[in-house]
């Protein structure tokens, strides 16, 4: 389970309870942080590198310092797993999204142990969640996108149908892209809901996978549970690239925000893609 | 008129009066502001520069002389005059405006202040003369001490007429002691009192030797301190030049004393011993630097010090010249007396040891107590009363009887009035009896002062035996009064409700006759044998009083007919409240053995099994409801329509206007500022999504449900312009195709939607009766088939992971579960939920439009099983086959050894679980025979539609006819 904070570092988070921050050029393990009581389940840097959240299935939201590796905050109040968190743009407010249906959003400013709202319109897990200057976006097991918009106070939802896995901004702010457990990947209009676009061949039927844009919006990937990274063409829709990762399932993937650079995680192993030398940095993790 | 020039004559007239008006003349105009000025007697301009500047303006323009400049005088020759004028005054350099009343000589007679104070004041005046010293100008007070007020203050008038006389202090007069120490004193203080130098000292010398004792002095005059006003801007503690200094060449004093300042100078004044000098002359001072002349110039440069200040006010205690009455006693005087205690240690400063010796506290020791002494003691009332009226005389008894009635008892055996109630004594008053709830009891509720009551009996039963037995040894006539006591008593408490039986009945007995000590202890042992039984009587009785005859108590003696006929005869006299209900529901033709067991039994199964009503409803508090919260419950304003137009309009790929929901939502206000982005609802304090209020009963919050079912056929979504190339390319045959079926299967995929509206229990009864209704209406299946929320909640796979758990019965494998779970990775447990619930609506074969997996084969079906339980395998491609089942699963950090224990668990799991869907499926069988059928085709079309035709479009339409030739749509 890999993201990438920034260009430069990425976490990676699993069952043996600690955060590890690997720097993406060398190939280092940085710091290891452990606080969690159960397997992390997802993790975000902030802007500035600064901080660091992550939550856990012990329905706990942590937010570490990244220099000294001490847990900041602790935050409690998700009734079930946490599966995905994220800071907003500022690093002012961390969203968390958790198996019990709610989205908690919690301060990091104030001393305050409570969320500061909590979205609980899901009536299944939430899955994702993505975060974009006013907006978020959460995709929920019951098979719906839902885009709060702060500005407008408006709550957009779209009915997918089939459990959401991942949803994401497009580069511009006018798409979402969201995966879906009927392996298929679909590029929504953001303003009218309207589908631009489907993704499919893949195979992602059971597992919580991700899917991402490229850093120009040109292609579209995805995890598949037969061991690929597909890469499809985002206008054309034909399927570019069947990247061979191993043989289990690909877990998740992250796309470098300016480069062509991809990650992609399997079975306790972060590997890096590089676009013009058909090389593979791996990084492999001790646990 | 006469009159008039009288009064113009008395006005004093202020100001130029206003030019009279003239009727022809054009109105002037008025005289801007700048021009409008003020002159002078003199037709100079008179302008005000402020306070500080000197007020109006003097000369020419603020100029010496005139318009003309300035001229001087022209030349007088002063040949002749020189005789006049010999010596020219000050007023001759004046004008009229110096000597006007505000100027510098006022040639009018005023008296000022300074004049009109009591001049007379010699304390004063010498506190001047010091003061005048240190000025820069000696004696320029002489003036001020040559002019004297005729009159003085009243103040000194008084102290003169009390006998003061000028240059002594004010106060009671002392012994020439105390005066010689307080001047010794005094003069280290102030060293300024003025001082006829050796001479008194000598005579105070003398004094102390010869002193008479009787003749006593006036105290000293203090001369006060004269506070004058600083003037110039130096700061505190400046000495300009010293003249002292200057001419004699004294060293400044080490301590700048701010009370007393030029001590040192004063001393001199007054003609102190002159101390050494050190300097021989020369000017110094802190404005003045070294002379050229002078040896010494460390002292260059005022180099100052905290210490050499006071650090507090009047930190060194004068101790000396009482200011007055109002001055605290000296403790001065008792010094020696200190010494003397100084063996004692060092006593802390202040403090000084008492004259007089402090009572010595006396402890007396407890008396010995007597060897026979018992600590218990009794009261006997009536032998207090009897003595008291014995100790008086008959007929002084009956006097006071007649006298104060109230003091003195018409019954003696009723002790003092102390031992009286207030019943009592509002009785013997003749008052009025008190409107209310007389006593606490009467504010209980009657089963609860019963019960009280019974256990207040109870007690009284055991004092009052407990009485008789010691009392039997006592008098006759003390035995007599207790009796009628306790008589009372009893009589009271049987009054208010029912009495322990024999308590009353022995009370009653022994008022009545005084029976001998034998009879009474054998009731007594009778009555103590059973008054444990007695009291759980009353207790059973106590608790089932009044209780309605219900249908559903419990029989405890269900074997035996006839006593448990009796057993309800008992209660049904218990609710009557009858006192003997035992007595009278056992049966006569009993023996007496088995009567008395029965009763036991019967009061402790009655006690055992008593109505809740009693005992549990004082412990709970009935829920309290709001009237609005009654029937109603908050519901979301706007609710998410329903799924199925939706899900059509997602099988066709048409999202849009169809998939897309907007509500208004409102953000917290503090995430808007945290997001940087102004509140969208400023003002409202919605969080969240609004919300209202309804009916809690209403059909219509429901009503998404009913309208899965009931929905025939979708409106056809209208074909919008936008769409993408997908819905256009190769695949339209094909949607058409399924446009076809999908308006005839409008909830296949229900098993997605979730309990989104009611409660689950309230599904669950609706899809009960559903259920119910089920048989009756086979015919039209698609109407009658349940929807998933019954075989959610039967099978228990609703919407947590642990549910799916529960299924597995053995412990053990719960267990492992749970392991599993800890071990397995998140992206597993994650779609656990959903993929529990399609299989588990796999398993009953209804309607699992999604779940595609039902249609191929028994090898999908295990696969579906095995996502149920626990971390899921990689699911099986159709192209990884059977190596799926081995392969690990994607968990990163699993150890080796678990997965193979993991496998093993699933297959018996998997074992398992096939048996409960067996079980489920024979449960289910009568209503599924036909809809396995078409849930079968329904699945097959959904899978294609999903799964991109993997089924064959020739094989979707035959399986579609042959629906469509059974069911009418």
């Amino acid at each position: 389970m890999a993201r990438a904070a920034d260009g430069n570092y990425l976490l990676s988070c699993g069952s043996d309870k600690s955060l590890k921050l690997w720097s993406v050029s060398r190939g280092t393990l940085l710091k290891t942080y452990s606080g969690h009581g159960y397997e992390v389940l997802d993790a975000d840097g902030s802007y500035d590198n600064g901080q660091i959240c992550s939550c856990s299935s012990d329905k706990t939201v942590i937010l570490w310092d990244v220099a000294t590796g001490q847990v900041a905050r602790k935050l409690r109040g998700h009734a079930g797993k946490v599966n995905c968190v994220q800071f907003n743009e500022e690093g002012t407010v961390i969203l968390s999204g958790s198996i019990d249906g709610t989205v908690r959003c919690w301060d990091t400013r104030s001393r305050r142990f409570e969320a500061i709202q909590v979205l609980d319109e899901a009536t299944d897990g939430v899955s994702s969640l993505k975060v974009a200057q006013h907006e978020l976006l959460t995709g929920s097991v019951d098979g719906r996108v839902r885009r709060y918009d702060l500005r407008m106070g408006q709550l957009h939802v779209d009915f997918i149908s089939s459990p959401i896995t991942c949803v994401c901004f497009s580069q511009d702010g006018q798409c979402t892209l969201s995966s879906s457990l009927d392996s298929a990947v679909r590029l929504l209009d953001k303003s009218t809901g309207e589908m631009l676009g489907e993704y499919t061949g893949h195979k992602m039927k059971g597992y919580k996978l991700d899917c991402c844009l490229s850093s120009k919006d040109t292609h579209v990937l995805s995890c598949s549970e037969d061991g690929h990274v597909y890469c499809w063409d985002l206008v054309e829709g034909s399927l570019t690239l069947k990247l061979p990762v191993g043989k289990a399932v690909v877990q998740s993937l992250s796309f470098h925000p300016t480069e062509t650079c991809l990650l992609t995680a399997m079975e306790g192993r972060v590997q890096v893609w590089g676009a013009e030398p058909e090389e593979t940095d791996e990084v492999v993790l001790a646990t | 008129m006469a009159s008039d020039s009288d009064g113009d004559e008395d006005f004093v007239s202020y100001g130029t009066p206003l030019e009279p008006l003239e009727e022809d003349e054009p109105r002037k105009k008025p005289v801007p502001l700048h021009e409008q000025t003020v002159k002078d007697e003199k037709g100079r301009f008179q302008r005000f520069h402020g306070a500080f500047t000197g007020g109006f303006s003097a000369g020419y323009y603020n100029t010496v002389g005139s318009k003309e400049g300035w001229a001087p005088a022209t030349f007088v020759s002063s040949r002749q005059q020189k005789a006049e004028k010999q010596l020219a005054r000050p007023e001759d350099f004046m004008d009229d405006e110096d000597l006007g009343e505000h100027g510098i000589a006022p040639a009018q007679i005023t008296t000022s202040q300074e004049f009109s104070s009591s001049r007379r004041d010699e304390a004063r005046e010498k506190a001047r003369a010091v003061n005048a010293q240190a000025a820069l100008i000696p004696g320029d007070t002489l003036l001020e001490e040559l002019i004297a007020p005729a009159r003085s203050s009243i103040g000194v008038e008084l102290l003169r007429k009390m006998g003061w006389k000028e240059g002594q202090g004010v106060g009671p007069r002392v012994k020439r002691k105390a005066r010689r120490q307080q001047t010794g004193v005094g003069a280290r203080v102030y060293s300024s009192t003025m001082p006829p130098a050796g001479s008194e000292d000598s005579e105070d010398d003398d004094d102390d030797d010869f002193a008479p004792e009787d003749v006593t002095f006036a105290p000293k005059d203090v001369t006060p301190v004269d506070f004058s006003p600083r003037s110039g801007v130096r700061g505190l503690g400046y000495r300009g030049l010293d003249p002292g200094m200057a001419l004699l060449g004294r060293a400044a004093p080490e301590h700048i004393d701010l009370f007393k300042p030029q001590s040192e100078t004063r001393s001199r004044l007054f003609g102190a011993a002159q101390r050494g000098s050190r300097r021989g002359g020369g000017v110094a001072g802190q404005a003045f630097g070294v002379g050229a002349l002078e040896d010494e110039d460390e002292d260059v440069y005022h180099k100052d010090s905290m210490s050499r200040y006071d650090t507090e006010l009047g930190g060194e205690e004068p101790g000396d010249g009482l200011y007055g009455w109002t001055a605290p006693q000296q403790y001065t005087k008792r010094r020696d007396k200190s010494k003397d205690a100084s063996y004692l240690g060092k006593i802390l400063e202040g403090f000084t040891l008492t004259q007089r010796a402090g009572e010595e506290k006396t402890i007396f020791p407890p008396p010995t107590l007597p060897r026979d002494y018992r600590p218990v003691h009794r009261f006997h009332l009536t032998s207090v009363s009897v003595s008291r009226l014995s100790g008086v005389s008959p007929a002084l008894a009956e006097a006071l009887r007649t006298s104060r009635g109230h003091m003195v008892k018409e019954d003696p055996q009723q002790g003092g009035r102390h031992q009286l109630d207030s019943g009592q004594r509002r009785a013997l008053l003749g008052e009025d009896v008190l409107q209310g709830p007389s006593s606490v009891m009467e504010l209980l509720k009657p089963e609860d002062r019963d019960r009280l009551l019974n256990l207040r009996n109870s007690s009284n039963a055991t004092d009052s035996r407990h009485a008789t037995s010691s009392g039997g040894s006592t008098a006759g006539s003390t035995a007599g009064t207790m009796a009628g006591s306790m008589a009372e008593n009893a009589a009271r408490s049987s009054a208010v409700s029912l009495a322990v039986t024999s308590a009353v009945a022995m009370a009653r007995s022994m008022a009545g006759s005084m029976a001998g000590s034998s009879s009474v202890s054998s009731a007594l042992s009778g009555a103590a044998s059973s008054s444990g039984l007695h009291q759980q009587q009353q207790e059973a009785l106590a608790s089932w009083r009044g209780v309605q005859s219900s249908t559903q108590s419990f029989k405890p003696f269900e074997k035996n007919p006839s006593k448990q006929a009796r057993y309800e005869l008992y209660l049904d006299h218990l609710r009557q409240g009858d006192r003997d209900a035992v007595e009278q529901s056992l049966d006569s033709g009993m023996t007496e053995w088995e009567r008395s067991r029965e009763r036991e039994e019967f009061v402790r199964a009655s006690i055992l099994y008593r109505p809740s009503s009693s005992s549990l409803t004082a412990r709970f508090t009935s829920a309290k409801h709001d009237e609005d919260d009654g029937d109603t419950v908050e519901v979301s304003r706007d609710q998410e329509g329903d799924v199925d137009d939706k899900q059509a309009a997602v099988k066709m790929k048409m999202f849009g206007k169809l998939t897309r929901e907007t509500f208004e939502w409102h953000p917290d206000k503090l995430l808007c500022k945290r997001f940087n982005v102004p509140d969208p609802f400023p003002g409202s304090g919605l969080v969240g999504m609004p919300k209202v209020k309804r009916d809690k009963f209403s059909v219509f919050n429901f009503l998404t449900v009913t309208e899965s079912r009931e929905t025939t056929a979708p409106p056809k979504p209208p074909e919008t312009g936008k769409r993408s190339r997908w819905d256009i390319s190769d695949q339209k045959k094909k949607i058409k195709e399924e446009e076809e079926g999908d308006a005839s299967l409008p909830a296949c995929s229900s098993s997605e939607q979730q309990t989104a509206d009611g409660t689950k229990s309230v599904d669950q009864k609706s899809s009960d009766k559903k259920s119910n209704g089920d048989e009756e209406e086979e015919e039209d299946e698609e109407e009658s088939r349940p929807p998933m929320d019954l075989f959610k909640a039967i099978f228990a796979s609703s919407s947590d992971e642990k549910s799916s758990s529960s299924e597995g019965e053995s412990e053990e494998e719960e267990k492992t579960k749970e392991d599993e779970g800890k071990v397995e990775p998140q992206a597993l447990n994650l779609f656990n939920i959903s993929s529990s619930v399609t299989s588990s609506s796999t398993s009953v074969t209804v309607s699992t439009c999604a779940n595609q997996q039902t249609v191929k084969a028994p090898v999908s079906s295990r696969t579906s099983s095995q996502e149920e339980f626990g971390p899921k395998l990689p699911p099986p491609s159709a192209a990884l086959g059977e190596c799926s089942t081995s392969r690990p699963p994607p968990s990163e950090e699993r150890p080796d050894n678990k997965r193979s224990r993991e496998k093993k668990h699933k297959n018996k799991k998997q074992h398992k679980h096939k048996k409960d869907k067996k079980k489920k499926k024979h449960k289910k069988h009568k209503h599924k025979a036909k809809q396995q059928k078409k849930s079968k085709t329904e699945a097959s079309d959904s899978s294609e539609d999903e799964e991109d035709g993997h089924v064959s479009t020739e094989e979707l339409l035959k399986r579609l006819k042959s629906v469509q030739s059974r069911e009418t749509w």
